[in-house]
């Protein structure tokens, strides 16, 4: 069987959001299963390594290993997090799921909650989500009635709870470590690292942290197998991904396809770019992640490994699509916006910097540029780069750095001229 | 670096911090020389946080020392960061002055001018300065601390490590209370009175006219008919010397614990051997028996914050609750009347039946008293610990009934194995070792007082403020036909009743010892030459020995006199004791009137010290506190001031509803200007509503 669709895999229903559409695709089937042959948790884990799925919240880092750092057999308390915090400039589809299909969700933090032997659950969405939310709570309260949470699961010794929590629309608790903190009730700042959250997570206990999309997919691979689900994609990078294609296409929107798809492929799945426009650049995988060329974008592939040859990264699969009717300049002053009212002010460089790049980058777009402010950027890019406790400041350096290395012209031009590119803005 | 400076303005110049700035001294090691930096800088509101801390948040690089200062060491988070990114600001959020007795340690954590000394302000710069190491005198602590001096100025006052002592901490009290040094009220000349005139002399004059008057008092009426008494804040010295000059003229009247109202257990011995501080650390189990521990002793609330935050418990037992800022476990407010009877007696008792161990003396006195579950669960608390410490504070050592309550705690501690820690009053344990003591069948303070004694030699002391019972102190002085006040700062009583005033020397301007609550004996030197024409307190004393033609008197420098005190306290007997045991419990009280000396008031120099004067908590002071239940009782309310009765005299005050206090109880603010007309500061009262027009 191929199958394309994993997450939105319910998606051809009417109201395929509720628990009766999510039973027709074969929905908690798997947890049933497990349940009632009490599968032991090495071979979900197994199987999820199999499957090399990837974390879908960015980082791409592998869900079986970091699933297998939980130490499950310590007493007390564990908590499994689910990240909806989805605050990636770019990125749509964790809100869909949790509108569209929010039972493979609770499904898949059920049986992760089983696998690494946590107790409880927290969906951390953001607070702007009104109809997720909602969707989100209605269906938690389907699956309560149904006997799929709380204690004794479907007449199993197994006991789960799962709460929602919503946020209050800042970037940055979508860091793991600051989503913990914001979960707390404290002001939402990373932490350091280590201590990781497998270690020391949710108050002061192991926890788990995964992507929404990446937790979804766990009831699919366990329902076809680990390897089936890593010969939807290519080796290392298991499954479909969806990616949020935004910007200058025709077809805006959510598409799930298999990792290592052309991107040629998926631009035409969206109706190619706006107004038969050539393509100027792409942002692969969120405004946090570095932008590449045109020309070069349509030699790759969609997958984890794929836009790493790029110079760039997949990220969360938020695919900006840039024309060349694209100032970038001005692309680049709204990025850099972005991060310096994001930064959280715990670390100096990014508190100072992100402030310093935006302020450069908005002179020289209304035309006050001087010669030096170009390389002053890259510089004070590289200087935040790398030099604070989360990936926030690097997110902030890197789009600074990659437009002004693709596009320096332009940016020239802005310094020279005071203006655009004739054909641009 | 360079990100650091982006938001921090180059106003050095004009910084407070300048010169001593670790954003400075960094920015000369690592930075570069010119800025390229050429956007606009960020402008933020200052903060009024009280009148001790000076606010300049644009300078502030969020380093965020002052947030962790206060959930970590303070206990109590009044600073916090508000906003996000560059729009982050450090600040209480609703704007009020900061109440931690601890908050001016954040001046020296904050590393750049953003938090800065008020009273300092633009006062002298660090390079100015010379540091000068001496001891903190205003709790038994001992806090070691630097004088910041100019020319002959202190001009601030700052904490020296000591791990043993304060660590790096410092108390407000004793970081603010230089400011009292320059105050108007200092008295700069010697004075005598002539023909009900004030006169200033010279010392010479003024030397003779003190030892003829106190000389013709003894010559004419006995050496009984002279009473010397000295404030615990004087240095060793000092009070060995004003013991043996007063000696030397023959009268056994001396004494030192001006508050105390209860001597009956003088003879017990309450001595600590090899306890120190750090053993608070050790400790498992805390109880703080009549203790308001944090304006008492700040710095070893801390130590005691910091014991429970590892782990001790912590119970307070005293006749209101108070915030202690860390985890308790139990908390109870006492009817004054009950405490000895019930609470301490039942706490004895639920030890004696745990450890099936019998009290013979006791043993009628604790009767069948069946303990409640609050006196079973501090038993429990103490007897369980491995290192248990029981601290005993000015709330029950005032109390006329102090030897009861200490006698019990002796018993409660031995039954417990538990350390038991009487709280020394500033020097006290100096005075203690150069026995500014009665002799035998001498007077102590209240003798002394009631007494009306023709002659009184006051050393340190402002008979209103530093005194159990200001009317009796004021009227014997009233009545006496001499008065010597070898003082630093003028008062109305001195100046109405004395015949001689020989100005001495302050806190910072003399050498002498201290002798804190672990007996480590700290020398400090003078940092500053004494105001006007004062002298050290030990020097005027010697000199009066010598015009008193007194052999014996021969020091030239104060640890000359620490010399002798050493050799006599080695060679000396130690004195022989044997416990107090009441005869019994009974304690008739209708109303009482329970008091405590408000932290800032403790002494005539912090009561000269403005910044410490117009704190907040300082200000709160002028009014009376009493439990609604209470209140209710005595048909009195908050809308009309109550008026205070007690014999034949009267204060009229505001009242506060406050259910921190414990039944059968009115707390009023000993030693301010408002409650000294009272008489007795801890004894029984009446209460009425004043009327309207009153």
């Amino acid at each position: 069987m191929k199958l394309d669709q994993i997450c939105f895999r319910t998606s051809h229903l009417e109201q395929s959001w509720t628990l009766d559409a999510y039973r027709q695709v074969g929905g908690y089937q798997v947890l049933e299963n497990l349940l009632k042959n009490k599968m032991r948790p090495e071979e979900i884990l197994e199987q999820v390594k199999n499957s090399a799925l990837r974390g879908r919240g960015g980082a791409g880092f592998p869900t079986g290993l970091k699933w297998s750092f939980m130490p499950r057999r310590m007493p007390g308390e564990k908590y499994i997090v689910c990240n909806s915090d989805e605050g990636e400039p770019g990125t749509c589809k964790d809100r869909d799921i949790l509108r569209y299909n929010p039972h493979q969700l609770i499904e898949g933090m059920i049986i992760a909650g089983y696998t690494i032997g946590a107790g409880t659950g927290y969906n951390y969405i953001r607070g702007e989500f009104y109809e997720p939310i909602e969707r989100f709570e209605a269906a938690l309260k389907e699956a309560r009635e149904a006997g799929l949470l709380g204690k004794n699961i479907l007449g199993s010794d197994f006991h789960f709870e799962l709460h929602t929590h919503i946020g209050a629309g800042a970037y940055i608790c979508g860091e793991e470590t600051a989503l913990l903190e914001s979960l707390e009730g404290k002001k939402g700042q990373p932490r350091y690292k280590p201590p990781f959250p497998a270690g020391y997570g949710l108050y002061g206990r192991p926890t788990t942290i995964n992507n929404t999309e990446t937790l979804a997919s766990i009831p699919v691979i366990l329902q076809y197998g680990g390897d089936w689900f890593h010969e939807i994609g290519t080796q290392n990078n298991g499954g479909s991904k969806i990616f949020c294609m935004t910007g200058h296409v025709n077809k805006p929107g959510n598409y799930e396809v298999p990792l290592g798809t052309p991107f040629s492929e998926l631009l035409e799945l969206a109706g190619g770019v706006r107004d038969g426009n050539s393509l100027k650049a792409v942002i692969p995988g969120g405004t946090s992640t570095p932008v590449v060329p045109g020309d070069k974008m349509l030699q790759l592939d969609m997958s984890y490994d794929g836009i790493g040859k790029g110079g760039s990264m997949l990220g969360a699969g938020s695919v900006i699509i840039m024309d060349e009717k694209t100032c970038m300049v001005k692309a680049l002053k709204r990025i850099a916006y972005f991060y310096y009212e994001e930064s959280c002010g715990q670390c100096t460089p990014c508190r100072e910097g992100t402030g310093w790049l935006y302020r450069v980058i908005k002179r020289i777009e209304e035309g006050q540029g001087k010669q030096e402010d170009l390389d002053r950027l890259v510089n004070v890019a590289e200087n935040i780069n790398g030099n604070t406790i989360c990936a926030l400041g690097d997110a902030a350096a890197a789009p600074v750095m990659s437009f002004i290395k693709h596009f320096r012209d332009e940016f020239q031009y802005h310094i020279d001229h005071g203006h655009c590119m004739e054909h641009t803005g | 670096m360079e990100f650091l400076l982006i938001n921090h303005p180059l106003d050095c110049p004009i910084c407070d911090q300048g010169g001593e700035c670790e954003l400075q001294d960094l920015s000369m090691g690592y930075g570069d020389g010119v800025s390229r930096f050429t956007e606009g800088k960020r402008v933020v509101k200052d903060k009024d946080i009280g009148p001790l801390i000076q606010t300049d948040m644009t300078r502030c690089i969020h380093c965020t020392r002052c947030v962790r200062f206060g959930q970590e060491i303070a206990g109590i988070m009044e600073l916090g960061a508000t906003g996000r990114g560059e729009h982050m600001e450090i600040g209480t959020y609703v704007e009020h002055s900061l109440v931690s007795e601890l908050s001016g340690n954040i001046i020296d954590l904050c590393p750049v001018g953003a938090l800065t000394s008020k009273p300092f302000r633009y006062k002298a710069r660090a390079w100015e300065l010379t540091a000068h190491p001496t001891i903190a005198p205003h709790d038994a602590v001992g806090s070691n601390i630097e004088l910041h001096i100019r020319k002959n100025d202190v001009m601030r006052v700052v904490p020296r490590d000591n791990e043993a002592i304060n660590e790096a901490w410092l108390s407000d009290r004793d970081r603010f209370s230089y400011l009292g040094l320059n105050s108007a009220e200092r008295i700069a000349e010697p004075m005598i009175k002539k023909a009900g005139q004030w006169q200033t002399t010279d010392w010479q004059t003024a030397l003779e006219t003190a030892v003829e008057g106190v000389k013709g008092i003894v010559a004419k009426h006995g050496p009984e008919e002279l009473g010397g008494l000295i404030s615990p804040t004087a240095t060793l010295e000092e009070a060995y010397l004003f013991q043996k000059w007063l000696r030397g003229l023959g009268t056994k009247n001396i004494d030192h614990r001006l508050r105390q109202q209860d001597f009956a257990d003088s003879q017990s011995d309450f001595s600590l051997n090899d306890w120190a501080l750090a053993d608070i650390d050790d400790s498992d189990a805390i109880v703080l028996l009549g203790s308001n521990i944090r304006a008492e002793q700040p710095i070893i609330a801390h130590r005691i914050r910091q014991a429970a935050l590892s782990g001790a418990t912590v119970s307070n037992i005293n006749f209101f609750e108070s915030d202690l800022l860390m985890p308790v476990q139990h908390q109870l407010a006492v009817d004054a009347k009950d405490m000895a009877y019930y609470t301490l007696a039942g706490i004895a008792k639920a030890l004696t039946q745990a450890n099936k161990e019998d009290a013979a003396e006791w043993r009628e006195l604790l009767g069948e008293r069946r303990p409640s579950p609050f006196e079973q669960n501090v038993a429990l608390q103490l007897s369980n610990a491995r290192n248990a410490t029981l601290f005993v504070g000015d709330l029950i050592n005032h109390h006329p009934q102090a030897s009861v309550f200490r006698a019990l705690a002796k018993l409660i501690a031995s039954l417990s194995k538990t350390t038991l820690v009487i709280l020394p009053t500033a020097n006290s344990n100096a005075h203690l070792k150069a026995k500014t003591l009665p002799s035998e069948n001498g007077m102590n303070t209240m003798q002394m007082w009631q007494s009306d004694l023709c002659a009184y030699v006051l050393m340190g002391v402002d008979p209103q403020m530093d005194t159990a019972i200001p009317d009796d102190a004021r009227r014997a002085l009233k009545r006496a036909s001499f008065v010597v006040a070898i003082n630093s700062f003028h008062s109305d009583v001195i100046n109405e009743h004395a015949d001689v005033i020989l100005p001495a020397a302050c806190f910072a301007e003399t050498s002498g010892t201290f002798i804190g609550i672990d007996q480590q004996w700290q020398r400090f030197a003078g940092g500053v030459e004494p105001r006007g024409d004062s002298r050290p307190g030990w020097k005027i004393l010697r000199v009066l020995a010598n015009v008193s033609q007194l052999n014996g008197f021969e020091h030239i420098s104060s640890q000359d006199v620490v010399d002798e005190i050493e050799s006599e306290w080695n060679m000396g007997q130690k004195p022989a004791s044997h416990d107090f045991i009441p005869e019994s419990f009974s304690v008739t009280s209708d109303l009482m009137l329970i008091s405590e000396v408000p932290m800032y008031r403790t002494d005539s120099l912090l009561r000269h010290s403005n910044a410490l004067q117009q704190t907040p908590e300082n200000k709160a002071n002028d009014v009376a506190r009493m439990n609604q239940q209470e209140a209710d009782k005595r048909g009195v309310n908050h809308q009309l001031p109550v008026i205070i009765k007690q014999g034949e005299n009267q204060i009229s005050l505001p009242l506060e509803i406050d259910d921190a206090i414990a039944d059968g109880c009115i707390y009023v603010a000993a030693a301010t200007l408002a409650s000294v007309a009272i008489g007795r500061m801890f004894g029984q009262v009446e209460i009425t509503q004043a009327g309207p027009s009153s």
